[in-house]
């Protein structure tokens, strides 16, 4: 049965795509609206959702330690002693990340059809959309490397579809060509991982690898740690690209040009979490290898620190989100890095619910602004779009850290461990704590400046109800522009969002309130669940009692308070934030371009390989090479003008050589050499 | 018909050259006439392919080393024989040939209008002597067919080439030829040398594989033959830093000329490799291994590094074959079943994806004439359906999984890698450069405004050119998705082939013009 939970929205894709190439695209046809398109989207989805469902039940029922359902479907390629399945093995780790890919999911595409009803291609969306959950399944579904590897890559292309898909605006075009190639960059990791997995253990199945490894911590014999080492940091690479961190996160930014659907579901929800599934599928790899452990750890707390400073000073609502969801992925690997690996797959589906709500609701600002997305020129649309101001205030607190929402519940979890584990450290907790201040304080920030205060763009008196605003299209002018449809109006005429697109928001609320439950402190569900397949909770080292936890969740919980109380006062009077910034205009200036990180990239790595390139080819290809090959050419041409000389056609000459050769000969036969 | 069960071999070859004979007698004058050469040709291609199916069909992967086998004498003073045979490794690159023949074919119909006639008659004789080679288990003959090849594609490149055709044409002709007439000595030598080792002259590539050479060192008997017929294959596969031909002579060629040599032509050399060059002198490739690893490595990157760099479409493909081909050699060298089976899958995937891609850039220069990508943008708004298969075929180049080129790349990478880590390391960088030179032409072709006036009113693909695309956009999913439908004929033979290139047949040591027999 596990096989329908992929192969629902692969059909989905087939029925879209084939209708779109065949049936719209061609030139003179006309293109669907989004309802049809949508609808079988959407359904494809969610009827994978209801199996993913009837799966994780039917897990509930087994036990622990035996808890999995698999599928081989067919063998995928076998090539002397390597073998590779398609085949599928659900346990109680993927069956949550099914579950969140298919339940997000389908929410994120009901939104869609309300929100791309405007675009010109939505029949090309769906299907793109799709496809990515198709792709998205088959990564966390795939019981080997290789059919995880395809997942992998395979959401990698519907990113780089998604994000340009409104290509005729080349900048979308080449953020999503970024996107590819960073994250190629990454999976040059991931396949050198393969490689030295397969060579030292020749299997890339998870659990024979698994049973190689034994319990907790132990390495197989005969292999040496700095082998586990290698391959964990390789792998880890892979993870740096798809999961957006350091050094790798560049793209994840550049990828809010996708539609915000796009953003909710793949660079917020699900692909981009696909980097810590892969850590806590290959936990005893990671635990075998103390090295590795400490880089996954010191990376996302860094990555965490790091994308809040600039997210801090962002105007584009977008871009705001974008960075704090490479934030919050550190603090997934920060988990994952100490051990903990249940606290960052906790992290990874409370996070998907309130970052799909926060980009859903974004949307929905886009949306009603007509295109804006600068949150300078928003400001008082608390009134003029009430469902969305109170699920976007559910999902801000629950991403501050506000207690007995979601978002508090795994962020403490992983600073907690991060401080209390055997391989955490005081260091790492201190950085998570501040980044966490520091996400208060900017997503207040975000809040405030769009929601509250007086509107800072110039508001248009509208007659009627603007629930079917009609006239703004996607394909060309998705962005900046103002003047929307054929008739000018002045101002911008505000909207709330259709209930199509509200009531995903709403739910995601709901989720993102009573999400956090699954992991109370000290009663979680997810940690008991989760132990079968990433080991325990460690321990907490000696010296770490009981009321330093409690005194470390107060802790944060007033730094979250101090961050979102700052912010509210100091985003209430924007003269006192102009002068503020006016102080600082240097610090101010690095992080608004983001540490200048893209230029130095450009210049150290994208020109000079530009540069050496032309180098080879006119300098080595056609100069040198080219000159020899000539030159061989020449060289016979020469022996053949030079030798031509003596083929005058003149009888007596040839004659007297004869008579010359002759004698030669005759010559040498007597005499010999001598 | 006569003789179709004893000479099925002999039939397949040589149908398309009866076909290009009795397509002579054809009054190719005016419109009708010119349509009915290039009706005759697609069916006499048509008719080879479905010849050739059966051939798969009825190839017994268990059965023996060679099938369909048929030997009669020629030149005895050679020891020379008229010899076919089939083994996995030839099976699927006689179907890869006449699979894109027809469709090589097809897709020239609207490009070639001046002496129509000539131009097929070349394209069919060019199909004989490939496959020719292809089952030639005469050391000789299968020289006769490589040098056969090179005048059809001399003059199919000089004749209906672009603008720099005539230097383009001499390039390839003495390229080759240079690699050729070493081959041609070393051929001698080794016809001389059965002689010696088993009394009667034999160039039957079965009993050379039995001969005993010295090898080991760099000036042996076996290091020097072996790379005479390396120069050769090398500079066919091409191989990095004997690439240069390539980029001018698919630039220059017509649009059939490029498939058919990116596709097959280049096979050629890889192909020579598997049949000549491994199992006849097996201490030279282990001695020359690590070498050829290097420059298979250097070619990935090298290629990949230029082709970022190409203005014209055309170039930048031809770079990316080098790229592609790297990765042939360097799993071909890691002489075990993953890497040796990746790189024969490889040679199959670049013959689909790079055909394809060259199909593709014929369909946009019919329309533009030129293959500048500073003169598009923005297709993929007038031509949605092309842009469709060019992005599928863009993704199987860039081996993304579930295409074709994943499979070859990845199992090269992973035999490759037990031989030697650190090489292969560095070849992988290749799928990041690879992705990086194909997504950016892409992205200047298809994507972004449509700036240029000329590009407004394209035509999106037409039946005909669907007809061609299809077949090759359903073989990179198939290939890509079951690719054991292709090893299963052919594991017995790769492994044969492994065991006959590692297996140590070294003789004791003589110089390489010594005369044993006085």
């Amino acid at each position: 049965m596990l096989f329908w939970i992929p192969l629902f929205p692969l059909i989905g894709f087939l029925i879209n795509g084939i209708w779109y190439a065949f049936g719209q695209a061609p030139a003179g046809r006309k293109k669907a609206g989004a309802g049809l398109p949508g609808a079988i989207a959407t359904g494809a989805i969610f009827a994978s959702f209801v199996v993913s469902l009837m799966i994780f039940i039917q897990l509930l029922g087994q036990d622990p330690e035996h808890r999995a359902v698999e599928q081989i479907l067919f063998n995928w390629m076998s090539v002397g002693k390597f073998h590779v399945d398609v085949a599928f093995r659900i346990d109680a780790l993927n069956t949550l990340f099914t579950l969140v890919i298919t339940g997000v999911g389908t929410l994120i595409h009901l939104y869609s059809i309300g929100y791309m009803g405007h675009d010109e291609t939505p029949g090309k969306f769906f299907a793109y959309l799709n496809l990515f959950c198709f792709a998205m399944l088959m990564l966390v579904m795939g019981s080997s490397l290789p059919v995880l590897f395809l997942g992998w890559e395979g959401v990698g292309l519907c990113s780089y579809l998604l994000i340009g898909y409104w290509y005729t605006d080349i900048e979308k075009a080449k953020a999503g060509k970024k996107a590819f190639v960073v994250n190629r960059i990454g999976d040059f990791g991931f396949l050198l991982g393969m490689f030295l997995i397969y060579s030292t253990f020749g299997t890339l199945d998870f659990e024979s690898l698994r049973h190689l490894f034994g319990h907790a911590g132990s390495l197989p014999e005969g292999v040496s740690p700095q082998v586990i080492t290698a391959i964990s940091l390789f792998l880890f690479v892979g993870c740096m690209g798809k999961s957006a961190q350091i050094p790798l996160y560049v793209w994840l930014p550049d990828a809010m040009a996708g539609p915000t659907p796009v953003s909710a579901l793949i660079h917020a929800a699900t692909m981009v979490t696909s980097g810590i599934y892969l850590v806590s599928r290959l936990n005893f790899f990671y635990t075998g290898s103390p090295t590795a452990m400490s880089v996954v750890a010191a990376v996302g707390a860094f990555t965490a620190f790091f994308a809040a400073t600039i997210a801090i000073t962002q105007r584009d609502i977008k871009k705001v989100l974008a960075y704090s969801t490479v934030s919050q992925l550190g603090y997934m690997f920060l988990g994952c890095g100490v051990g903990a690996f249940s606290a960052g797959v906790f992290h990874v589906i409370t996070h998907a619910f309130f970052k799909a709500l926060l980009f859903l609701g974004a949307g929905s600002v886009i949306h009603g602004m007509h295109e804006e997305q600068d949150i300078w020129k928003m400001g008082g649309l608390k009134s003029k779009m009430p469902r969305t101001y109170w699920t976007f205030a559910v999902g801000t607190a629950a991403i501050c850290g506000v207690p007995l929402l979601s978002g508090f519940f795994s962020k403490d979890e992983i600073l907690w461990k991060a401080f209390s584990s055997p391989s955490g450290s005081p260091w790492l907790w201190f950085l998570a704590a501040i980044t966490a201040v520091m996400t208060a304080f900017y997503m207040t920030r975000l809040f405030s400046l769009t929601f509250l205060g007086a509107p800072r763009f110039e508001v248009a008196e509208h007659a009627g109800h603007s629930h079917d605003h009609p006239g703004h299209d996607h394909g060309h002018d998705h962005g900046h522009g103002h003047g929307h449809g054929a008739k000018k109006v002045k101002g911008i005429a505000v909207h709330e969002s259709p209930l199509l697109m509200t009531l995903p928001l709403m739910i995601l609320a709901v989720l993102s309130i009573v999400g956090g439950y699954v992991g109370w402190p000290h009663a979680s569900w997810i940690e008991h669940w989760l132990e079968p397949v990433v080991g325990g909770g460690h321990e907490a080292a000696s010296g770490v009692s009981e009321s330093l936890e409690w005194i470390l969740m107060g802790v944060s919980v007033l730094g979250a308070l101090i961050g979102i109380l700052t912010s509210f006062r100091v985003y209430r009077n924007l003269s006192l934030v102009e002068a503020m910034t006016r102080n600082v205009q240097w610090l101010h200036k690095i992080l608004e371009n983001k540490w200048y990180i893209d230029e130095i990239y450009e210049a150290v790595f994208v020109r000079p390989i530009q540069v050496f390139s032309q180098l080879l080819w006119k300098g080595f290809d056609v100069a040198v090479i080219d000159r020899i090959v000539v030159g061989f050419g020449r060289v016979s041409q020469w022996t053949g003008e030079t030798v031509r000389v003596i083929q005058t056609g003149s009888l007596q000459v040839y004659a007297l050589m004869l008579l010359a050769g002759l004698i030669g000969t005759a010559g040498f036969l007597i005499y010999g050499w001598h | 018909m006569a003789g179709i069960d004893t000479h099925f071999l002999s039939w397949i070859v040589f149908l398309p050259l009866l076909f290009a004979f009795a397509g002579l007698l054809i009054p190719a004058k005016g419109t009708a006439g010119q349509t009915a050469m290039r009706l005759w040709t697609l069916l006499g291609s048509l008719i080879t392919f479905g010849v050739s199916v059966s051939l798969y069909i009825n190839y017994r992967p268990e059965g023996a080393d060679f099938q369909f086998t048929e030997t009669v004498p020629w030149i005895s003073t050679l020891g020379a024989s008229y010899a076919l045979g089939v083994d996995g490794i030839s099976l699927w690159l006689i179907l890869l040939t006449t699979f894109l023949m027809p469709l090589a074919i097809l897709g020239s119909f609207s490009a070639i209008e001046n002496r129509v006639k000539e131009y097929y008659f070349l394209l069919l004789a060019l199909e004989t002597a490939m496959l020719g080679a292809f089952v030639s288990l005469d050391i000789f003959l299968f020289y006769v067919f490589w040098e056969a090849m090179l005048i059809p594609m001399y003059l199919l490149i000089g004749i209906w080439g672009g603008k720099e055709r005539i230097y383009a044409a001499m390039k390839f002709f003495l390229y080759t030829l240079v690699g050729s007439l070493l081959m041609l000595v070393a051929i001698f030598y080794l016809a001389h040398q059965h002689k010696l080792q088993m009394g009667a002259y034999s160039t039957n590539i079965l009993d050379l594989y039995k001969l005993q050479l010295e090898g080991g060192t760099f000036w042996s008997a076996q290091s020097i033959l072996f790379l005479a017929f390396a120069l050769a294959f090398a500079i066919k596969v091409p191989l990095f830093p004997l690439h240069t031909w390539l980029p001018d002579a698919h630039v220059q060629a017509p649009t059939a000329g490029s498939v058919i040599l990116a596709a097959v032509l280049l096979k050629m050399g890889g192909y020579g490799f598997m049949r000549i060059g491994f199992p006849i002198f097996p201490e030279s490739v282990a001695y020359f291994q690590l070498t050829f690893m290097i420059l298979g490595t250097i070619a990935i990157v090298y290629g990949a590094w230029v082709a970022m760099v190409q203005p014209d479409i055309k170039k930048l493909v031809a770079y990316s074959s080098v790229s592609h081909m790297g990765y042939v050699i360097i799993g071909l060298f890691s002489l075990n079943e993953i890497g040796v089976t990746g790189s024969y899958y490889q040679m199959l995937n670049h013959g689909i994806s790079t055909g394809a891609l060259f199909l593709l850039v014929g369909v946009i220069y019919e329309r533009r004439h030129t293959r500048d990508i500073s003169a598009f943008g923005g297709i993929s708004k007038v031509m949605p359906m092309f842009a469709i298969v060019f992005m599928i075929i863009t993704l199987s180049s860039v081996a993304l999984p579930g295409t074709n080129g994943f499979v070859g790349e990845f199992l090269i990478l992973l035999g490759a890698w037990k031989v030697n880590p650190g090489l292969t390391a560095v070849a992988t960088t290749g799928v990041i450069f690879g992705a990086v030179y194909m997504l950016w032409m892409f992205q200047r072709v298809m994507f972004g405004p449509v700036t240029n006036p000329e590009n407004q009113k394209l035509k999106d693909l037409s039946l005909r050119e669907w007809t061609v695309l299809a077949p090759l956009v359903a073989a990179v999913f198939v290939m890509g998705i079951y690719p054991n439908l292709f090893f299963e004929k052919l594991e017995p033979s790769i492994q044969r082939f492994i065991m006959k290139s590692t297996t140590n047949r070294t003789a004791p040591p003589q110089s390489l013009f010594s005369d044993n027999s006085k």
